[in-house]
């Protein structure tokens, strides 16, 4: 059955975008979005994106790297098999840097490339979007921008008028087959 | 009389007056991109390469390093049946060639490192043309690197207990106070972050090709790497903000595993390995040996993969300044271990600096130094920083002299040691210099792969650098 993803437009001004970003956003609509070949710096601003918690998920895999690395290097060692090597401590902190170094980067790089991609909602390899030709250059020369159907605003006509007042080109719905 | 309006007149006129002047002085600086491409420019120059068809010279070279790249697979395979025996490496010099190659490998990975995340947060726009290949460098020479401590375990199918704290029937761990161990973690770390890194960079230019796709099975590969990337705006935001904190933890990163690979050596109590100038010592020569291959590889794949456009002589001549920086570091440090083991009074300290200079691997430290600090010198005069051919050669006993350094600091320290009796001189078998050559091949050849298959600029950051890419009044 063939259901409406939105409205979809083209712009390739990026002066044209942030305007067009912040006029759509007072209209009142909320799931719009520009899918542009490259991050263009103030849209976000200009369409309201919240702060992601993207750092503060970061932040404490890494707290949880140093936690585990200190622990396992003080359990093996001082704990489960106490041995003594060279007359030196079971267990210290100075020798244990480098290690929870180690784990806290890595625990951190894991949870922030995994947690971008999650909260992204990816992967996803279907978009209501691909099918139309305007999908295609958001990751070559244009900035698209979308309008979701399910945006309590969205009004075939009114959205419409809307975007070709704000300069974007070739203002068109786009359907999709769904399964 | 003198009013707050007044004096505020005042910083006023003076802000004009700095406004008039006839030229915005951002309009002098030599522009990251020649020709005034645009967008799709891009797209197409990067695309082209990946959807041509390879030409005859990379089959031609590709099969030469991939012929490489078997035989060292073949000696290391008669190395592991053997015993590590075949190798040259015997009392009193018990490391050689297999720990040399180890740290010339991994030093080779820092220069990818630094471009793609200390550069990025210096917000040094130029680092966007060659980042992509500095990554995909660093990533081939970590593995490169990561052969050598496998194989010398001799078994490397149980070095897993050795190496890593696994549970097993003798109930014993790892020596976590060994530094051998952290460079374990070290390396591994370092590997694992440089390869996310890489990877989410190449997220949204694996979308353009996958939009770009005629073939089924083409399309159907892009679609599956590169996520279902959308670039929609609430997506971008939240991958710059992990590309900001992957290059934040990246930077410490780097730092810290030549540091660690330093303790190696600076842990032990050996003359010549026992001093504290190691760590950053080791990191500047990491940085300076990345770079050189990187001059080594980039001016080679900008004039066959047509990329003079974005990877310009501004590019390599950043990069010359760059190489020129470290090499004085590493000059520095060459020095100041002179001067130390004069200083401290320690006859033995004094002795192995004599022995590395004037011994009878006097021939490799003075290649050494005639490598790293004299010829880098060159750099000093504009005309040769911005010399392809020239810096291609400098760069090339670059590479050399950074092999030499490791070499000249392993065995020079061990061959001679506190009892006269026990000296000996190392020299490699055909096994050593076969699997060195083996390793040689191996990263070319995924290079080539690399260059041939993958987009070699990152098409979105670039995209993102061009004149009036960006709205007029952000002030990025």
């Amino acid at each position: 059955m063939k259901k409406t993803a939105g409205m979809t437009g083209l712009f390739h001004d990026p002066d044209a975008v942030l305007a067009a970003a912040a006029e759509i956003r007072r209209a009142g609509y909320r799931k719009f979005d520009f899918h542009t070949p490259y991050p263009l710096h103030g849209l976000d601003e200009a369409m309201g994106v919240k702060r992601t918690v993207l750092p503060w998920i970061s932040l404490g895999a890494g707290v949880l790297g140093t936690a585990v690395a200190l622990h396992l290097q003080w359990w093996t060692g001082a704990v489960d098999y106490p041995l003594v090597i060279g007359g030196k401590p079971l267990f210290a902190l100075p020798p244990s840097i480098p290690i929870a170094f180690e784990l806290t980067v890595l625990f951190c790089a894991i949870a922030t490339v995994v947690g971008m991609f999650a909260l992204n909602g990816l992967p996803r390899w279907f978009s209501k979007w691909q099918h139309d030709e305007h999908f295609t250059r958001s990751t070559d020369d244009a900035f698209v921008v979308t309008v979701d159907a399910g945006d309590p605003h969205y009004d075939t006509d009114q959205t419409q008028a809307l975007l070709e007042s704000l300069g974007a080109e070739q203002v068109r719905v786009v359907e999709y087959e769904d399964q | 009389m003198r009013t707050v309006t007044d004096s505020h007149r005042q910083d006023s006129w003076d802000i004009e007056g700095a406004g008039t002047l006839a030229v915005d002085p951002k309009e002098l600086r030599e522009p990251l991109v020649e020709g005034k491409p645009d967008l799709r420019d891009v797209t197409e120059t990067v695309s082209g390469v990946v959807e041509s068809k390879p030409t005859r010279l990379w089959y031609a070279t590709v099969t030469l390093t991939g012929g490489l790249a078997a035989w060292g697979i073949l000696t290391i395979i008669y190395t592991t049946m053997t015993g590590i025996g075949v190798w040259g490496n015997n009392q009193p010099v018990g490391w050689a060639w297999d720990i040399t190659n180890f740290v010339f490998w991994i030093g080779i990975g820092h220069a990818g490192t630094l471009i793609s995340a200390i550069l990025f947060l210096f917000r040094q726009k130029w680092r966007t043309a060659i980042n992509r290949a500095a990554e995909a460098m660093t990533i081939f020479a970590v593995i490169c690197a990561l052969i050598f401590p496998v194989i010398h375990t001799g078994r490397p199918w149980v070095a897993v207990y050795w190496l890593l704290p696994l549970p097993n029937q003798m109930e014993m761990w790892v020596n976590f106070r060994s530094p051998l161990l952290w460079d374990v973690f070290a390396v591994s770390t370092y590997f694992a972050v440089s390869l996310m890194f890489w990877f989410v960079g190449l997220v949204p230019d694996f979308a353009t090709l996958r939009n770009r796709a005629k073939n089924r099975i083409v399309k159907a590969v892009w679609t599956f790497v590169s996520l279902g990337w959308t670039g929609a705006n609430r997506h971008w935001h939240r991958y710059e903000k992990a590309y900001l904190i992957l290059a934040g933890i990246s930077t410490p990163l780097v730092l810290s595993v030549h540091t660690i690979v330093s303790f190696d050596f600076a842990v032990s109590v050996l003359p010549g390995w026992h001093t504290t100038i190691f760590p950053p010592y080791f990191v500047a020569g990491a940085i300076f040996s990345g770079f050189g291959m990187v001059l080594t590889l980039m001016i080679l794949a900008r004039k066959l993969l047509n990329l003079e456009q974005f990877i310009t002589v501004k590019h390599i001549e950043n990069m010359n300044k760059v190489l020129m920086a470290t090499g004085l570091m590493v000059g520095y440090a060459y020095g100041i271990e002179f001067f130390i083991a004069w200083y401290s009074g320690n006859p033995f300290e004094r002795f192995a600096f004599i022995n590395r200079a004037f011994g009878p691997y006097s021939w490799a430290y003075w290649t050494m130094v005639t490598c790293n600090v004299f010829i880098p010198q060159l750099f000093w005069f504009r005309k040769i920083r911005r010399n392809l051919a020239i810096t291609w050669v400098i760069s090339i006993f670059v590479n050399i002299g950074m092999w030499f350094e490791r070499f000249v600091i392993i065995a020079t320290s061990l061959h001679r040691d506190f009892l006269p009796s026990s000296w000996g001189y190392f020299i490699p078998t055909w096994v050593d210099v076969s699997i060195f050559a083996g390793t040689v091949g191996l990263f070319l050849t995924m290079f080539l792969l690399f260059a041939k298959y993958i987009p070699v600029l990152a098409i979105s950051e670039v995209k993102g650098i061009l004149p009036g890419a960006q709205p007029s009044h952000s002030h990025h």
